[in-house]
C-alpha cells in the first residue's frame, strides 16, 4: 500500500471552488431584479421545458444556473420541504430565509463531504407587502447565502452583466422597464463585449421570464410568455 | 415534521420521482395524513363518536353549458354542521376551490374532510409545481379517490367523508362532476348531483328544475333553490339565515377559473327565493314559469 499524498485542506477546498465556478460559468446568466410591483427574473433559456426560473410557494420563487440535473434536484426538495412545511403549520409560515438556511446548509455539506461540489448558483427570493419587505437571496456552491438588495446575476458573464444592472437598475421601476433593463443586461455579456458595438438583441421567444406580482393573492407566481412577455417588454414607461 | 439535525434537506427531499405530495407525506410525515392523525384513537372507536363530532351536510353541484358561450359548473354547499340533534355551527364552509380549475364540497365528518380537503389541494398544487403541467381532470378525481380509500378504516367506525368533485375539464371544454363513495369508488355525474344528508331533497329539486342550456346564473339559482329544498326537509341542512346575514357559499368553475359568488350577489338570488316561496312554498314552479317566460330570475 502506498501511501496517499497529503493534500492541505485548503488546496482541496480551492480545488473544488474552482472546478464548481468553472461549471457555472459555462451556462447562461440568470438576472433577477425588484420592480415597483414585485420581482422578475429572467434568463436566456430557448427551451420551453427545462426551466431556470420555478415557483416554490406562494411568495416564494427560485432561480438557478449550472447544471440542470443538481439545480432540479435542489428545486424538487425545496418544493417538497415548502410543501410540507405549510401544510403541517400554514401558508404563510413558509419564507424565503427558511428555505435558504435549508439549502445553504445542503449545499454547504455537498461542498465539503461529496469528492464532486455541486456546479449550481441558485436565488431564492420572496416578494413582501411593500417594495422594501422584499427578499433576494443568492446561494453559491459553497453553501454560503448573500442578502442581495435589488437585482443579482449569476451564470456565464455574471460580472458584465451584474455591472450594468448596477449601473442602471434603481429602485421603483416599473415591470416594462425591468424587464427592457433585464433584457439588456442580459445582452451585454462577454461575447457582445467582445464583439464591440453595444449589448446583442434578443427576442421574446429566447427568453424565460417570470414575475413574483405583489397584486396577486395567494399564488403570486406567473410565467410570461408569448404575446403577454413581449407587450410587457413594449409597454411605455410608467404605463 | 422531521428534519435532519444538520439543518439540510433530509435525503428523501432530494430522491427523484414521486409528483404526489401524499405519497411523499406517508413516506417521510405519516403522522401528517388525516387518517393517521387518529391512529392513537382506540379501535373499534367508542360508540357514538361519528354522533359526537361534527357533521356536514349538504351539497349540490350542477353544471352549465349556455348562455354567454362557455360551460362550466356550479357547486354550492349550506352552512351547517351537527353534532347529533345539535348545531355544531352556523357558518362552516364546506365548498372549496381545489385549484384553478376545480372545486370540492364535502360531507360527512367536517373535521377529516377539510384536514383531507386541505392535502387535496396540496397535492394538485405540488404536482403543478413539479411537473410544471397541470394533472388531467380524470387525474385530480383518482388522486381523490386514493385519499378517500386512505381513510376506510374511520369510514367504517362511523366517521366518514364524502366529498363532491367538480369542475372544468379544460380537455373536454365543459364541468364535469364527480361523486365518491366511502371505499373510493369513483362515479361521474351527468348534469348534476348532491351529496349529504338533505340530498336527497336537493336532487328532487335539481331534477326538476335543472334544463339545459342553463347559463352560470341560472345554475347558482337552481343551486340555491336546491338546498332551499334540502333544508326545507332536512332537520341537518341549513337554510339560508336571513337574520345573520349567512348566505350558501356558491362556487362558480368556468374556463376562466374559479370564482366565488360574492355576498350581494348571493343576498340579491337568496331574497329573491325567499320572496318568491312566499305564499307559494314549493317555490319551484314560479322559478319554472319565469324561465318560460323568458324572463331571468
Amino acid at each position: 500500500m502506498s501511501t496517499p499524498f497529503y493534500v492541505s485542506p485548503e488546496q482541496l477546498m480551492k480545488d473544488k471552488a474552482d472546478y464548481a465556478r468553472k461549471g457555472i460559468a459555462r451556462g447562461r446568466a440568470v438576472v433577477v431584479l425588484a420592480y415597483a410591483g414585485g420581482i422578475v427574473f429572467a434568463s436566456e433559456n430557448p427551451s420551453r421545458a427545462l426551466h431556470k426560473i420555478s415557483e416554490i410557494y406562494d411568495r416564494v420563487a427560485f432561480a438557478a444556473v449550472g447544471k440542470y440535473n443538481e439545480f432540479e434536484n435542489l428545486r424538487v426538495g425545496g418544493v417538497r420541504y415548502a410543501d410540507l412545511r405549510g401544510y403541517s403549520y400554514d401558508r404563510s409560515d413558509v419564507t424565503a430565509r427558511g428555505l435558504a438556511n435549508v439549502y445553504a446548509q445542503t449545499l454547504g455539506t455537498i461542498f465539503t463531504t461529496e469528492s464532486k461540489p455541486y456546479e449550481v448558483e441558485l436565488v431564492v427570493a420572496e416578494v413582501g407587502a411593500t417594495p422594501a419587505a422584499d427578499q433576494i437571496y443568492r446561494l453559491t456552491y459553497d453553501g454560503s447565502v448573500a442578502d442581495e438588495h435589488g437585482f443579482v446575476a449569476m451564470g456565464g458573464s455574471a460580472e458584465q452583466i451584474g455591472a450594468k444592472l448596477g449601473e442602471r437598475w434603481s429602485e421603483g421601476l416599473d415591470l416594462g422597464a425591468a424587464l427592457r433593463l433585464a433584457v439588456e443586461a442580459l445582452g451585454s455579456d462577454a461575447a457582445a463585449e467582445a464583439a464591440g458595438g453595444g449589448p446583442r438583441a434578443i427576442g421574446p421567444e429566447q427568453l424565460e421570464v417570470a414575475i413574483l406580482d405583489r397584486t396577486r393573492t395567494r399564488r403570486t407566481f406567473r410565467r410570461l410568455t408569448g404575446p403577454v412577455l413581449a407587450a410587457a417588454l413594449s409597454a411605455p414607461t410608467g404605463g | 415534521m422531521t428534519s435532519d439535525p444538520s439543518g439540510r434537506l433530509p435525503a428523501a427531499y432530494l430522491v427523484p420521482g414521486s409528483s404526489s405530495f401524499s405519497e411523499f407525506v406517508r413516506e417521510h410525515a405519516p403522522d401528517l395524513l388525516p387518517a393517521r392523525r387518529l391512529a392513537g384513537a382506540p379501535a373499534p372507536a367508542p360508540a357514538g363518536a361519528g354522533e359526537r363530532a361534527p357533521h356536514g351536510t349538504t351539497i349540490v353541484a350542477a353544471t352549465f353549458d349556455g348562455g354567454d358561450g362557455g360551460g362550466g359548473v356550479v357547486m354550492a354547499g349550506d352552512r351547517r354542521a351537527t353534532a347529533g340533534n345539535l348545531i355544531a355551527q352556523r357558518d362552516i364552509e364546506k365548498v372549496f376551490q381545489a385549484d384553478e380549475h376545480s372545486c370540492v364540497g364535502i360531507a360527512g365528518t367536517a373535521g377529516l374532510a377539510i384536514e383531507m380537503v386541505r392535502l387535496f389541494q396540496v397535492e394538485l398544487e405540488h404536482y403543478e409545481k413539479i411537473e410544471g403541467a397541470l394533472l388531467s381532470f380524470e387525474g385530480k378525481a383518482n388522486r381523490l379517490s386514493t385519499m378517500i380509500r386512505g381513510n376506510l378504516g374511520l369510514a367504517m367506525q362511523g366517521l366518514a367523508v364524502v366529498p363532491l368533485f367538480a369542475g372544468m375539464d379544460l380537455a373536454l371544454g365543459r364541468g364535469r362532476i364527480f361523486s365518491y363513495d366511502v371505499t373510493g369508488g369513483r362515479y361521474e355525474e351527468l348534469h348534476h348531483h348532491s351529496v349529504g344528508s338533505g340530498s336527497v331533497f336537493a336532487r328532487g329539486a335539481l331534477k326538476k328544475l335543472w334544463r339545459p342550456g342553463l347559463d352560470a346564473d341560472g345554475a347558482v339559482r337552481v343551486a340555491v333553490e336546491a338546498l332551499w329544498d334540502a333544508a326545507d326537509d332536512d332537520s341537518a341542512t341549513g337554510g339560508p339565515d336571513l337574520v345573520r346575514r349567512i348566505w350558501p357559499v356558491v362556487a362558480v368553475v368556468t374556463a376562466e377559473g374559479f370564482r366565488r359568488v360574492g355576498e350581494e350577489e348571493l343576498e340579491a338570488v337568496v331574497t329573491d327565493v325567499v320572496a318568491r316561496r312566499h305564499g307559494d312554498p314549493g317555490g319551484s314552479r314560479a322559478l319554472l314559469r319565469a324561465q318560460d317566460g323568458g324572463e331571468s330570475a
